[in-house]
């Protein structure tokens, strides 16, 4: 449910750390990977209900989901790309690009933002060096996005870096949260 | 145990005894708490049998349409087809964070609910559909899933019974539309997540096209209470003059609160002890100017309105709002209503999943006239195109996310109407500035026109 690159498509800068749109595309999909993909196939009567899992596996193996990423999902479930593509769009968590090592989503709906998330964001704008929304930091560590409700209201400013839930993030707080990232 | 806070002792804790026990959170602790008795139990019955008790407790779905469980149990019949169980746990309702405790404190006690759920419908494979974020609760089911798998608790002889029960964890990928029964299904089936029409109704042709029964996570985890203690146990909570809403609720509580965090109360608790007493009140030195009482979709009260206001299904709606989810969302004095109405309006254009004419254009043309009026460029026609979009979004849809971006400006609007008036004061003074005449100043005299 993020404002962010998936939904917009913004213009990112890629980072060194992730494959390019132009190197050839490496199979995900290969022993233990291919070894899981099938496990969670066997869970449902059509293979089409793999999709969003093998996503997920696609995602984490490459930090993104690639146009050749998506061929090859939809190859092994017996789908078409395009098919697929419309799937992975209507969702906001796959990355539709490479993003920063650290992808940082800020809750600022309506419960955070009467506890100040807006703050929060503009902290870590500044100390992220990103400077807007959805944009890059120059050397490719981080990522920042408005995302809606993250479903942890009680803990206000709850901010996930990466598949990682930090609760309660106020604007003196945001120096530290960095400081614990690599 | 509560969690984050200490549990109250006007609470009557059911679902979040152990909150905050993190011994609570494994196979051998929470079988030392009493776990899977109620599902070793079930096991031996007869599903119909189960399904009466669960229809005699009077439990009534928490997720927030508050249908009768054992009521939608009962359209599931002994009938040879394959029958599927969803449980959503797509907790994505502004406000609402409780599904969330539930299965990071204790996991095994939605798995029981589950398992025991699929049996009494006739279902050997469930889904518990978890949305993408909530990475922390996904760890939790996944771990507790496997312990259950590897005790024999599921599996093709769940806990000796003869009977198969598969459950498997789907984790979601960001959509708060997917919350909503019918796109919970398309999502699970790998398609975008946009709502069915309905009929079909998901008992006749659900997930996979087969008959499928849909609860939240919360009115899972109680079900094995109820089968455990019986129905008259727990008829024993809400009150006495409304039958119709039994049992303890989960109450999250955020915003501009003193102790913010999830509560368990009995139906029926007058909401302003509940504030002021469980929750503490407003932050120091503030005062609590309005709150939504069952998540973002439900009209806003006033303090006045909801301190009359009893704690349950009927009773919220006697108040002029509905119990929802139980997202308590409160607002303090310093914040600005028009502002924070065009961010709920916001996060419904967002999450439209585009289907209807009436959403998709509704819920973004609402989020420009809100912000434009926030930011003091409004009009007062713009009152009155607002409560006409409001009125073509509401029961024109598929689904009801159109609906819910409607209630909050239409509520907001009534209640808040001075705070609108204030923006709208605004806009007009910055108009009167830019267009009256410039007068050349006399030396002298004072000038009637400020800088702009």
């Amino acid at each position: 449910m993020s404002h962010g690159p998936s939904a917009s498509g913004g213009a990112l800068q890629a980072t060194p750390a992730h494959a390019h749109h132009d190197v050839p595309h490496e199979p995900v999909f290969v022993g233990d990977r291919l070894t899981e993909l099938q496990t969670i196939m066997a869970r449902y009567p059509s293979k089409m209900a793999a999709l969003l899992p093998a996503l997920w596996i696609l995602q984490d193996e490459r930090g993104w989901v690639s146009e050749d990423g998506m061929k090859e999902v939809a190859m092994h479930l017996e789908l078409t790309p395009a098919y697929v593509k419309g799937v992975v769009t209507f969702y906001t968590m796959y990355h539709l690009h490479p993003v920063g090592k650290h992808f940082i989503q800020v809750c600022t709906t309506t419960p955070c933002n009467v506890c100040g998330a807006e703050d929060v964001v503009n902290e870590l704008l500044q100390q992220t060096g990103c400077g807007e929304l959805g944009q890059t930091s120059p050397d490719g560590r981080f990522t920042v996005i408005e995302v809606e409700c993250l479903g942890a209201c009680g803990f206000p400013t709850p901010i996930m870096i990466n598949n990682a839930f930090v609760e309660s993030v106020s604007p003196e707080s945001v120096a530290r949260v960095l400081g614990d990232l690599e | 145990m509560g969690y984050p806070h200490k549990a109250h002792e006007r609470e009557t804790q059911v679902l979040s005894k152990y909150f905050g026990d993190p011994e609570a959170r494994t196979l051998a602790g929470w079988r030392a708490r009493g776990g899977y008795e109620a599902l070793q139990k079930a096991l031996a019955m007869d599903p119909q049998e189960i399904q009466t008790i669960v229809k005699d407790s009077g439990l009534r779905g928490r997720g927030g349409a508050g249908f009768p469980t054992g009521l939608k149990w009962s359209f599931m019949k002994p009938d040879g087809k394959t029958h599927y169980l969803a449980c959503n746990a797509d907790e994505s309702e502004p406000g609402t964070f409780k599904d969330r405790e539930i299965m990071r404190w204790t996991p095994h006690g939605l798995v029981e609910g589950v398992a025991l759920a699929a049996y009494a419908i006739y279902a050997e494979t469930a889904y518990i559909y978890i949305r993408g974020e909530f990475t922390e609760p996904i760890r939790y089911m996944e771990a507790a899933v496997k312990d259950a798998y590897a005790a024999g608790i599921l599996g093709a002889n769940a806990m000796g019974s003869g009977k198969r029960i598969d459950i498997h964890i789907h984790r979601g990928a960001g959509a708060y539309i997917c919350g909503e029964e019918t796109a919970l299904m398309n999502s699970l089936e790998g398609r975008r997540g946009n709502p069915r029409i309905k009929p079909p109704f998901p008992a006749v042709s659900g997930l996979f096209g087969k008959p499928t029964t849909i609860n939240n996570v919360e009115t899972l985890t109680a079900a094995p209470y109820i089968v455990k203690n019986g129905a008259d146990w727990y008829k024993q909570f809400g009150r006495a003059d409304n039958p119709k809403s039994i049992g303890t609720k989960l109450f999250s509580v955020c915003g501009n609160i003193s102790r913010p965090g999830n509560y368990e109360v009995a139906l029926g608790f007058p909401f302003k002890d509940f504030l002021h007493e469980l929750c503490g009140g407003a932050p120091p030195g503030r005062t609590i100017k309005a709150i939504i009482p069952g998540g973002s979709s439900v009209p806003i009260l006033t303090l006045e309105e909801a301190e009359g206001a009893l704690m349950d299904y009927e009773g919220f709606v006697a108040a002029g709002t509905m119990l929802g989810s139980g997202g308590v969302i409160v607002f303090d004095d310093r914040q600005d209503m028009v502002k924070q109405i065009a961010r709920l309006t916001r996060f419904y254009a967002h999450e439209s999943c585009g289907q209807c004419t009436q959403c998709r254009e509704g819920t973004a043309w609402t989020t420009r006239i809100m912000e434009r009026i926030s930011n003091g460029n409004g009009t007062v026609e713009d009152f009155d195109t607002l409560l006409s979009i409001a009125d073509n979004m509401t029961g024109k849809t598929i689904c009801v996310l159109s609906d819910s971006c409607a209630t909050p400006v239409v509520s907001g609007l009534k209640k808040f109407r001075h705070e609108f008036e204030a923006k709208i004061q605004i806009s007009r003074n910055k108009v009167a500035s830019s267009v009256l005449p410039t007068v050349p100043v006399q030396s002298g005299a004072p000038s009637r026109v400020s800088a702009a």
